[in-house]
C-alpha cells in the first residue's frame, strides 16, 4: 500500500496530515509516560491524605465504640463516685443540646444568607460590595471571637449562659460558608432561565423566588447541610457561653445554659475519672456519627435533586 | 483547492484516498446515560470523502450517535456506549486507539460557535495542532492558511490574524471554528447543527463549503434542516424515538432515495413534513 502512495503525487494535505499525526503520537507518547508519572504521584498523596483521616476514625472507633449503647444515649450524666466510679449514665443532654444549638442556629443563618447570596448575585451596587466584604471578613474571624462576641452582646447583658448565644455564635460561623455556597448554586443557573421568567412580565422578586431560588435548591441544601456538619463539631464558639457542660438535668428551655457534645469531649478528656476520661471517645464517636449522618443526608439531597433536575 | 484535490475527490474507487481516509462503520451501536437507553440498536456505514447527514425529530439520538463518534460521552457521568464503532476497521472503544488520537482524526464542530474567546483568529486556528505538541512555526503557518482558505475565511481574515476571534461576526466565527477543525487535518469532521445559530446567508456559505470539503475530510452532519440535507448530503439516516424514548435508526440510504423514494413509510410522512 504504501508504495502505490508514494507513485502517487506529492499532495500538500496528504503529506501534512502524515507530518501533524507523527508529531501528535510522538506527544501522546510521552503525555501518556507523564500521566503515568502523575496519576501514580496522586495517588500515593491520596493515600497519604487519608492516613490520617483513617488513623482518628479508628481510634475513635476502637476506643469510643465499647461506650456505645441505648443507656450512654438516652440517660443523663451521673458524677462518678469514689465507690462506684465506672458509673457516669449517658449523654442524651449533650445530644439535645448539640441539635437545639444547631437547630436554632441554622435557623438564623439560612434565611439570612439566602437574603445576602441572592442580594450578592442579583445586585452589583456599594452596598453589595460592602455585603461582600463583610461576609469574607466574616469568614476569616477565627471561632472563638465569635464566641466572645456572644458573650459580651448576649451573655452579659442576660447575666446568664445560654444555647441562644451558643445558636447566635454558631450561626455567625456558618453564615459566610451559607451565604457562599447560595451564591455559588444561584450563579450557576442559566441567564436564559432568569431572563425567560422576565420576559413573562414577572417582577424579579417573583422570578428569584419562584425560578431561580428552586432550580438552585440542590446546591444550597447542600452547603447548608455541610455547614451545619461543620458547625455542629465547633468547640470554641461555645466554651464561652453554653454554660452547663456538666449539667445532670433535661433542660429543653433554648435560653437556658446547656450542655453540647463537643464541649462534653472536651472536658471529659481533662477529667480526674479514668471513666470519664474513657467516655470522652464515646462522646466524640456520637458526634462524628451525627456528623457523618448529615454528610450523607446533602450527599443524597443533592443527588437526588440533581438527577430531578434533568428529567 | 488545486486540481489534484479535486482528482482524488472525484474518483472514489482510487486507491490513495481509500487508503488514506477511513471509513466509519457503527455496528448494533446502543447509547445509555444511567442506564437509560437513548439510542438503540444503530447500525450504519460512513463512506469516505461523502457527507452523510442524521435526520429525525428532537430526542431520536442525531447528536447522541455523533457524540460517540469522537468518544465525546466519555465525559458525562454515566454513560455508556455499546456495540462496535470502528474507525478504518479499528474499534475506537476498545482500546484500539487513544482518545486524544481519535479526536485528532475525528474533529468536530459545534452548533454554536465556540471558538477560544482569549485568542486571536491566528491561534484560535492552530489552537489544536499546539495541543497537540505542533511547534514549528513553518508547519503552523502552512496549516492555518490551508485550514482558513479551506473554511472561506481567508481572504477576510488574512490581514488581521492578530485580532481576538470574538470580532468576527456569527457566520464567520463558525467557520473559524471549521478552520480550527480543519487545521488538525482530521479525516473526519462531526458536525453538530452547525448552521442552527446562523443566519440564511451564512448558512448557504457555509453549505457551499461542505461541499468544497468533500476532498478533503469526509463529514457527519447533524441537522434539523430538511432542505440542507438534501442538498448537501450524499447519504441519510433517518431516526425516531420508539415508544420508551430511545432513539432508533429507521433508514439508511442515499439520500436522493431517502428524500424520494424511502422504503419505510415513516421516513415518507417525515421528510414531507407530515410530522416531527
Amino acid at each position: 500500500m504504501t508504495d502505490t502512495l508514494n507513485s502517487l503525487p506529492p499532495d500538500p494535505i496528504y503529506d501534512r496530515r502524515e507530518q501533524i499525526r507523527a508529531i501528535t503520537a510522538k506527544t501522546l507518547r510521552r503525555r501518556s509516560r507523564m500521566s503515568q508519572l502523575f496519576t501514580w504521584a496522586l495517588s500515593m498523596s491520596l493515600v497519604i491524605a487519608l492516613i490520617p483521616l483513617v488513623l482518628v476514625l479508628f481510634t475513635i472507633v476502637q476506643r469510643g465504640g465499647s461506650d456505645l449503647s441505648a443507656a450512654f444515649v438516652t440517660k443523663l450524666p451521673q458524677v462518678p463516685t469514689i465507690g462506684q466510679q465506672n458509673a457516669i449514665g449517658g449523654i442524651a443532654n449533650a445530644i439535645i443540646g448539640t441539635l437545639i444549638v444547631a437547630a436554632m442556629a441554622a435557623a438564623m443563618a439560612v434565611p439570612l444568607s439566602l437574603v445576602l447570596g441572592l442580594y450578592l448575585v442579583e445586585m452589583d451596587t456599594r452596598l453589595s460590595r460592602i455585603f461582600r466584604a463583610s461576609v469574607e471578613i466574616l469568614s476569616g474571624i477565627p471561632s472563638i471571637l465569635l464566641g466572645v462576641f456572644a458573650y459580651i452582646f448576649i451573655v452579659l447583658p442576660e447575666h446568664h449562659f445560654s444555647a441562644f448565644a451558643a445558636s447566635v455564635a454558631l450561626a455567625l460561623l456558618m453564615t459566610p460558608v451559607i451565604t457562599k455556597s447560595v451564591e455559588t448554586a444561584i450563579r450557576g443557573v442559566p441567564d436564559t432561565v432568569t431572563e425567560a421568567g422576565l420576559a413573562l412580565g414577572a417582577r424579579r422578586s417573583v422570578v428569584a423566588r419562584r425560578v431561580v431560588l428552586p432550580a438552585a435548591r440542590a446546591g444550597i441544601i447542600t452547603g447548608t447541610l455541610l455547614a451545619l456538619a461543620r458547625a455542629m463539631g465547633e468547640t470554641a464558639p461555645l466554651l464561652l457561653v453554653i454554660g452547663a457542660t456538666f449539667s445532670q438535668t433535661w433542660d429543653f428551655n433554648p435560653f437556658h445554659a446547656m450542655s453540647a457534645l463537643p464541649l462534653l469531649t472536651y472536658s471529659y478528656s481533662g477529667s480526674a475519672f479514668p471513666s470519664q476520661h474513657r467516655a470522652a471517645w464515646g462522646v466524640a464517636l456520637v458526634l462524628v456519627l451525627l456528623v457523618l449522618i448529615l454528610n450523607l443526608t446533602s450527599r443524597f439531597i443533592s443527588a437526588r435533586l440533581s438527577r430531578k433536575a434533568q428529567m | 483547492m488545486s486540481d489534484g484535490h479535486d482528482a482524488v475527490g472525484n474518483n472514489p474507487g482510487v486507491l490513495k484516498e481509500s487508503s488514506i481516509t477511513p471509513v466509519l462503520q457503527l455496528r448494533r451501536v446502543n447509547v445509555s446515560f444511567s442506564g437509560r437507553v437513548a439510542v438503540r440498536d444503530v447500525s450504519f456505514d460512513v463512506a469516505p470523502n461523502k457527507i452523510t447527514s442524521l435526520i429525525g425529530p428532537s430526542g431520536s439520538g442525531k447528536t447522541t450517535i455523533l457524540r460517540s463518534l469522537n468518544r465525546l460521552h466519555d465525559l458525562t457521568k454515566g454513560a455508556k456506549v455499546d456495540g462496535d464503532l470502528l474507525l478504518d476497521g479499528v474499534d475506537i472503544y476498545k482500546g484500539g486507539i487513544a482518545t486524544m488520537l481519535l479526536r485528532s482524526r475525528i474533529g468536530m464542530v459545534f452548533q454554536r460557535p465556540n471558538p477560544f474567546p482569549t485568542l486571536s483568529i491566528y491561534d484560535n486556528v492552530v489552537s489544536g495542532l499546539r495541543f497537540n505538541g505542533v511547534r514549528k512555526k513553518s508547519l503552523l503557518d502552512e496549516a492555518a492558511e490551508s485550514a482558513l482558505i479551506s473554511a472561506a475565511l481567508w481572504d477576510s481574515v488574512s490581514s488581521r490574524m492578530k485580532v481576538h476571534a470574538s470580532t468576527l461576526s456569527g457566520g464567520e466565527q463558525q467557520r473559524l471554528c471549521i478552520a480550527r477543525a480543519l487545521a488538525v487535518e482530521p479525516e473526519i469532521l462531526l458536525m453538530d447543527e452547525p448552521t442552527s445559530s446562523l443566519d440564511p446567508v451564512s448558512t448557504q456559505r457555509i453549505e457551499e463549503l461542505m461541499t468544497e470539503l468533500k476532498n478533503r475530510v469526509t463529514m457527519v452532519i447533524v441537522t434539523h434542516n430538511m432542505q440542507q440535507a438534501a442538498r448537501v448530503s450524499d447519504d441519510c439516516a433517518f431516526l425516531l424515538m420508539a415508544d420508551d424514548r430511545a432513539g432508533e435508526l429507521i433508514e439508511f440510504g442515499p439520500t436522493d432515495k431517502i428524500f424520494h423514494d424511502p422504503s419505510d413509510a415513516r421516513t415518507l410522512d417525515y421528510v414531507h413534513g407530515r410530522f416531527g
